[in-house]
């Protein structure tokens, strides 16, 4: 039973974190674009979706109306900021995407304050469910699970299926070719950062009950981030799913039965300083080890 | 940049008439001002330079001269900030620290240069022990006090067992033992998460859950509060398993958690409805000066602060070189604190009480903490014999 829960928490968690790594890795793979920013637009989708649903006090249009503005917000960076860093080298890119880091951060303070807002969910979502019996489970992070998965099926189909997802495919192979082909690859970069940031506001707002909304929310989880898209490979979305997954069981499961296991030859007190830092060790290890074994990553995108 | 310029400009200043510094009263103020935790190191600025508004922003006649440093909640920043503050600064008290860790780290620099550090928040055991010093007050608590009365008041309400959970630092562990210290029933269990970027509390909830513990008790400061509490109350444990809290539920995190914190009591040795006339002074001047905002716990002891520091400035008529002098006479916690009177320990931590808080809907039908009950009355840390001060 509690094993059942604790893989939930972990499939929950893992997600979660795909919505996130999932437009990073189309704009890193696609674009061959860093963007250190993608945390910020995972924080504008928690803001704007706490302001849409005080505003309109639904949390259903205050969702939908963040995701368009994340999706603005995105096409609109991408127009006026980022589409004169894409011949430039990475460090470059870097650097200006750190800078707009720090330019949302007190662009928030500003318009937002610097305490933070709450965004409640409506009470539908606030009870538990009994998914087999015996075992409950909170409404909201079961609909994370179910939106999340939505999204990546959704996302498979438009990618695997559709004209759009056939050039997002072929950008991602071979960038100048695509250019050469009549494509105009500029509005199809405009197109996938504006996902992208749609995906990143996606993720914020969703993870915006659970945990609260606030200044430089999206910088500690954007480091997971990137670790999925290095574990997966970059740019490849099924790369990103799996990833995902791998990381959110690992870093709950390991959190749930590790400190347990530790005590069996630690002494207690040892056991429980040693284990949360054991645990937070885990994914990590785990990059290295794919760097080791593979490089590109495990589920690496076509390449050239 | 602005800010640079003027530390020059002062800095340039200094070296040229080194006689002018010795007119004005000069104090470094370090705390977080960035990130997701600022708003508790705003909240301490605010009460400071209300507390020195109220002093006519003058201690003996000899203006104050605050700079505020921010340690972005991270040991090392804090440190550098404060070597700053007293190396080329040359302050003459350090004031602040949040958090316990950032003091461990920054304590040495200050004792060293024998210059007095005040701390409005941070209560690590160390400092009440072993590494307790002439030039170290306190203006809040050791932690292990405030979990302490709170197993106290959990042995009166007849709980029999309790789950705890706490971020893996240096007030983390502090306050788990307090608890333990106090708590008679039995422990089933106890988590530690990784600090401060863990964010999601899925699994030790589910473990507290299926550990049939009768009681939760966390110590979750700041943002992480609001994500504990949001995600116990959404887990449907609240229903289930009532939880007990130290410094989780404060005026910053209320509007936040909203009525998910409704019910949920907290220790605390400050509670902003105590009914002596200087709090009720500190709570509406501070709400007339800074209006949307209430007053916590941390910005009353920072105000006390700066009537710590004010008295000894006084006692040694604005001559702050007479560090004996002004060590005795802050020894006596000779003003009037907004927590009641108290008195110091032999190892400059505050003899205090501590209160029952409980979150209620105030008359305007918005959320507010309120005093309860007093729990224990003049508690006193369990780190002073350890302290080798007489």
């Amino acid at each position: 039973m509690v094993l059942v829960e604790q893989s939930l928490n972990g499939l929950q968690f893992g997600l979660l974190l795909f919505l996130l790594a999932a437009g990073l890795t189309l704009v890193f793979g696609i674009m061959d674009f860093v963007n250190l920013a993608h945390g910020s637009l995972y924080m504008m989708g928690a803001y704007f979706a706490a302001t849409f649903t005080a505003w309109t006090g639904s949390f259903i249009l205050g969702v939908l109306l963040a995701l368009g503005a994340t999706l603005l917000l995105g096409i609109v960076l991408e127009f006026v900021a980022l589409r004169h860093l894409y011949g430039r080298d990475h460090l470059d890119q870097v650097l200006a995407t750190f800078g707009l880091i720090l330019f949302f951060n007190d662009a928030v303070r500003l318009i937002w304050g610097p305490a933070g807002l709450a965004l409640p969910l409506p009470a539908w979502l606030t009870v538990p469910v009994q998914i087999i019996p015996g075992v409950y489970y909170p409404a909201y992070r079961l609909s994370i699970i179910i939106v999340a998965l939505a999204v990546a099926a959704l996302l498979y189909v438009v990618v695997m299926r559709t004209r759009i997802g056939m050039l997002i495919r072929a950008g991602a192979s071979n960038r100048e070719m695509i250019g050469a082909l009549g494509i105009n690859i500029k509005l199809l970069f405009t197109l996938v950062f504006g996902l992208g940031a749609a995906l990143a506001g996606l993720a914020g707002l969703m993870q915006a009950p659970i945990l609260t909304v606030q200044i430089g929310m999206g910088e500690n989880i954007l480091i997971l981030a990137f670790v999925i898209i290095v574990i997966g490979g970059i740019g490849s979305i099924r790369g990103a799913f799996l990833a995902a997954i791998f990381v959110g069981m690992i870093d709950t499961l390991g959190r749930a039965f590790l400190p347990d296991l530790l005590r069996t030859v630690l002494s207690s007190a040892a056991a429980s300083t040693a284990a949360p830092a054991l645990s937070s060790m885990l994914i990590y290890l785990l990059m290295a080890i794919v760097l080791v074994v593979r490089p590109e990553g495990l589920f690496p995108a076509a390449k050239r | 940049m602005k800010k640079t310029f003027w530390l020059a400009g002062a800095m340039a200043l200094a070296l040229a008439q080194p006689a002018l510094g010795a007119d004005s009263i000069k104090i470094g103020f370090v705390s977080t001002f960035s990130g997701p935790t600022a708003a508790i190191g705003n909240d301490m600025r605010n009460s400071f330079e209300l507390a020195l508004d109220h002093m006519g922003r003058k201690m003996d006649g000899k203006p104050v001269e605050v700079i505020y440093e921010d340690d972005g909640q991270k040991p090392d920043v804090g440190k550098q900030k404060t070597e700053k503050l007293i190396q080329s600064d040359k302050v003459d008290f350090i004031v602040g620290y949040i958090w316990s860790n950032v003091l461990l780290a920054s304590l040495k620099t200050a004792v060293d240069s024998k210059t007095f550090l005040i701390s409005a928040n941070a209560g690590p055991s160390q400092l009440a022990g072993e590494l307790c010093s002439p030039y170290v007050f306190s203006t809040s608590w050791q932690n292990d006090q405030t979990p302490q009365a709170m197993g106290t008041y959990m042995n009166q309400k007849g709980v029999k067992s309790v789950f705890l959970i706490g971020p893996n630092y240096a007030a983390g562990k502090d306050m788990l033992a307090g608890v333990k210290s106090t708590f008679k029933g039995q422990v089933v269990g106890e988590e530690y998460t990784v600090w401060p970027s863990q964010l999601d509390f899925s699994a030790e909830l589910t473990k507290a859950k299926n550990s049939k513990a009768e009681s939760i008790f966390v110590f979750y400061p700041g943002a992480a509060g609001v994500q504990f509490l949001n995600q116990y109350a959404q887990a449907g444990i609240k229903a289930q398993i009532p939880l007990y809290t130290a410094f989780t539920i404060d005026e910053l995190s209320l509007p936040l958690q909203k009525e998910n914190a409704l019910g949920v009591p907290g220790a605390q040795q400050w509670v902003n409805d105590l009914p002596n006339p200087e709090n009720k002074k500190f709570v509406e001047d501070y709400r007339k000066k800074y209006p949307n905002l209430r007053p916590t716990f941390y910005g009353a002891q920072s105000y006390d602060a700066a009537q710590l520091i004010n008295s000894a400035v006084v006692a040694v008529k604005g001559d702050v070189t007479k560090k004996d002098a002004m060590k005795a006479e802050m020894e006596k916690a000779n003003f009037k604190s907004v927590r009641g009177p108290f008195k110091y320990g032999k190892n400059h931590i505050p003899i205090q009480n501590f209160y029952l808080q409980d979150v209620v809907k105030d008359a305007d039908g918005q959320l507010a903490l309120k005093t309860v009950a007093t729990i224990v009355k003049d508690s006193q840390d369990g780190f002073h014999d350890k302290c080798p001060m007489k």
